[in-house]
């Protein structure tokens, strides 16, 4: 158990900044999951606390040491790769118990710790198996026992579930999150995949190109988006979003074809701004419904249990995500109806959250 | 779907395969037959008639006490000269390995030595490794009558060994570097996070894993040493000084062409040709059942 702080931490290649300035603080027995897109350093981040990755500029502390100058080994992280990086050479136990092997413990002790992790990951049938003849989650097992064994203060895992397919990245991701319940390491878990990091996080860190975006649990970051990266990056569909400019008595959106109803404080007349609703915060209605948005139906995805509807809002591209059945054909009309809590601005400069703004449904411009 | 251009008639290919046919029967297949012929004849010197002498040429070599000198001269070579090559540019791949900036420079600059045709390298080392003068005269003028291979048989076979090594370790290192750089780098950091140094890291994941390069290697810098060391020794000793450097390969030039014995020489090179397909034959039976890991 072991917190982390991490303070101005940057990251340079030759000449390219790929980490500029991180400052986050995670704490003992957490578990965090860094998301972001691929190039955005995350991977890079999650490198540089396990002692792999120089740290260019700033620090990391883990349990209030200082550990920029410690080797991988005296940091006491472990780590999950990508690709599991299991030794090829090696059967199964022995993969296992090659830290303990390293750290001198004798023959007997490690067969018995190499068994008991063997029985808490159901790997006791595949001890003396080669990594080859694996499958992919059993050779995902075998990568969390070798981090096991080593009663770690901190597990790092760097996207250990993207190579598995669906189903069982699934079931490997409640096996995680149960682990961690009961070893209770502080865990930091590097993602793209927005699912993984909602349904494993205590806390969520958003990163985008080299800077951290929002911390805060998945539901704030669901429902606050700090940024507008973070809103459309975040939520499958993803979020709307409508641009505007601030006139004197609201907002002017899609070029002026509809108007929103708002009053704001602090907002220039002329300022660009984006609103944003998520899919799933829009009501499908009638056409012609009073107060509803006519829009036209693109393209209806079957999800099983709700449909996704991309629909066309004067040229701009829209969609809906409705439990509903959905009788409309792609081609014609629908109305659509949202509430004002559920909208979001962000500003079009900056991408940042604005709040200024009170909200009543857009009208159209008569 | 493969695109395949099929000839009309059999003979067409046929025809376009005569060039190269023409260019291995004459080069390669007869001179063989012809060596084969003559081991089991007895040859006039100067030619014109023979007499079948059944297995009595290779009877008389291996009864022959300097042939087996010779073969242990050889061994004695191989062994020395492939570890020697070996261990220095398994030594040079791993360092290069762990720091790769410049790296291409690395390889292009030890390629050359296996670019350098032997004779022209044993020439050069025969300046270096000279007595009287550059380097070794310095050791000479500190131990006196320490090195002399025109001399010592020990003092030539070193001489040859240094330079046929110089020349493949240039060679392995090409391949024991691409052996590493195959090793994903995530095992190395995957075994630096288990607490492993460098050292152990090396023992423990990267030597393993190069084994099937290693024993290609093995293979390859034996048998080259077997027929690629004649252009050193023919420059640097001429097989002396009294027989110490006359390896196989140079025995059978030196009885055939300089002793005329056209039928003991043939018998000799079917030997060499029978251990170089020997080994050539294991080689083959362990890349095909080589591990591939992964």
């Amino acid at each position: 158990m072991a917190s982390i702080a991490i303070r101005g931490v940057k990251k340079n290649y030759a000449k390219t900044q790929v980490v500029h300035g991180v400052d986050l603080d995670f704490a003992s027995g957490e578990f965090v999951v860094i998301l972001g897109p691929s190039g955005c350093g995350k991977s890079t981040l999650l490198r540089m606390i396990a002692g792999l990755e120089e740290i260019s500029d700033g620090t990391i502390a883990i349990d209030g040491t200082v550990v920029n100058k410690l080797e991988p080994r005296e940091r006491g992280c472990a780590m999950v790769f990508q690709n599991y990086a299991l030794y090829p050479h090696m059967s199964v136990a022995q993969n296992i118990g090659y830290s303990l092997k390293v750290a001198g413990v004798p023959s007997a002790e490690r067969a018995q710790r190499v068994q008991a992790v063997a029985r808490v990951l159901e790997l006791e049938h595949l001890l003396d198996r080669k990594p080859m003849a694996l499958s992919g989650g059993q050779r995902q097992r075998v990568a969390m026992g070798r981090a096991m064994i080593r009663e770690p203060k901190v597990f790092l895992f760097d996207e250990p579930l993207s190579n598995l397919d669906a189903k069982l990245r699934v079931q490997m991701r409640s096996e995680i999150r149960k682990l961690h319940r009961r070893l209770s390491a502080t865990s930091v878990f590097v993602t793209h995949d927005q699912v993984e990091a909602m349904t494993l996080a205590d806390r969520l860190v958003v990163m985008n190109g080299g800077r951290v975006e929002q911390v805060g649990t998945p539901a704030e970051v669901y429902s606050r988006p700090a940024s507008r990266f973070v809103a459309t990056f975040v939520g499958a569909p993803a979020m709307n979003m409508l641009e505007g400019t601030v006139t004197l008595d609201g907002l002017s959106l899609l070029g002026g074809s509809r108007k929103l109803n708002v009053s704001r404080t602090g907002v220039p007349v002329g300022a660009k701004v984006a609103v944003g609703i998520r899919p799933e915060a829009v009501r499908m209605v009638a056409p012609g419904t009073p107060g509803a948005l006519a829009a036209t139906v693109d393209l209806i995805e079957e999800l099983g249990a709700g449909r996704a509807v991309y629909v066309d809002l004067d040229g701009a591209p829209f969609s809906v995500v409705t439990s509903e059945i959905v009788h409309s054909e792609p081609g014609s009309t629908i109305g659509l109806q949202f509430a004002e809590a559920d909208l979001h601005f962000f500003s079009s400069e900056t991408g940042g959250r604005l709040d200024v703004f009170k909200a009543s449904v857009p009208e159209p411009v008569l | 779907m493969e695109k395949r251009v099929t000839f009309s008639k059999w003979t067409i290919g046929i025809l376009f395969a005569v060039p190269q046919l023409i260019l291995i029967f004459t080069f390669f297949y007869w001179p063989a037959g012809q060596a084969v012929y003559w081991s089991l004849t007895l040859q006039q010197p100067w030619g014109g008639g023979n007499i079948w002498v059944g297995l009595d040429n290779f009877r008389s070599i291996l009864s022959n006490a300097s042939y087996w000198d010779s073969i242990t001269a050889s061994m004695i070579f191989a062994g020395i000269s492939t570890g020697l090559a070996m261990t220095i540019a398994l030594v040079l791949a791993a360092l290069t390995d762990r720091q790769l900036a410049g790296s291409w420079l690395y390889r292009v600059v030890l390629i050359w030595p296996y670019g350098i045709a032997a004779p022209a390298l044993a020439l050069a080392f025969r300046f270096i490794l000279a007595p009287e003068a550059g380097f070794m005269a310095v050791v000479n003028q500190v131990w006196p009558g320490s090195w002399d291979p025109g001399l010592d048989g020990t003092d030539a076979m070193a001489s040859i060994i240094i330079a046929f090594s110089w020349k493949y370790v240039g060679y392995n290192f090409i391949f024991f570097l691409a052996a590493f750089q195959a090793i994903p780098r995530s095992l190395i950091e995957a075994a630096a996070m288990d607490g492993s140094g460098v050292i152990r890291r090396f023992w423990d994941i990267q030597f393993p894993l190069i084994t099937p390069t290693i024993f290609f290697l093995l293979v390859i810098n034996i048998t080259e040493s077997f027929q690629d060391s004649f252009g050193i020794v023919d420059i640097m000793t001429a097989g002396g000084p009294a027989n110490a450097t006359n390896l196989m390969v140079y025995k059978i030039y030196s009885d055939g062409f300089k002793g005329l014995d056209y039928s003991g020489a043939a018998a000799q090179s079917i030997i060499l040709m029978l251990l170089i397909i020997a080994l050539t034959i294991v080689q083959f039976r362990f890349i095909e059942r080589r591990v591939h890991y992964r």
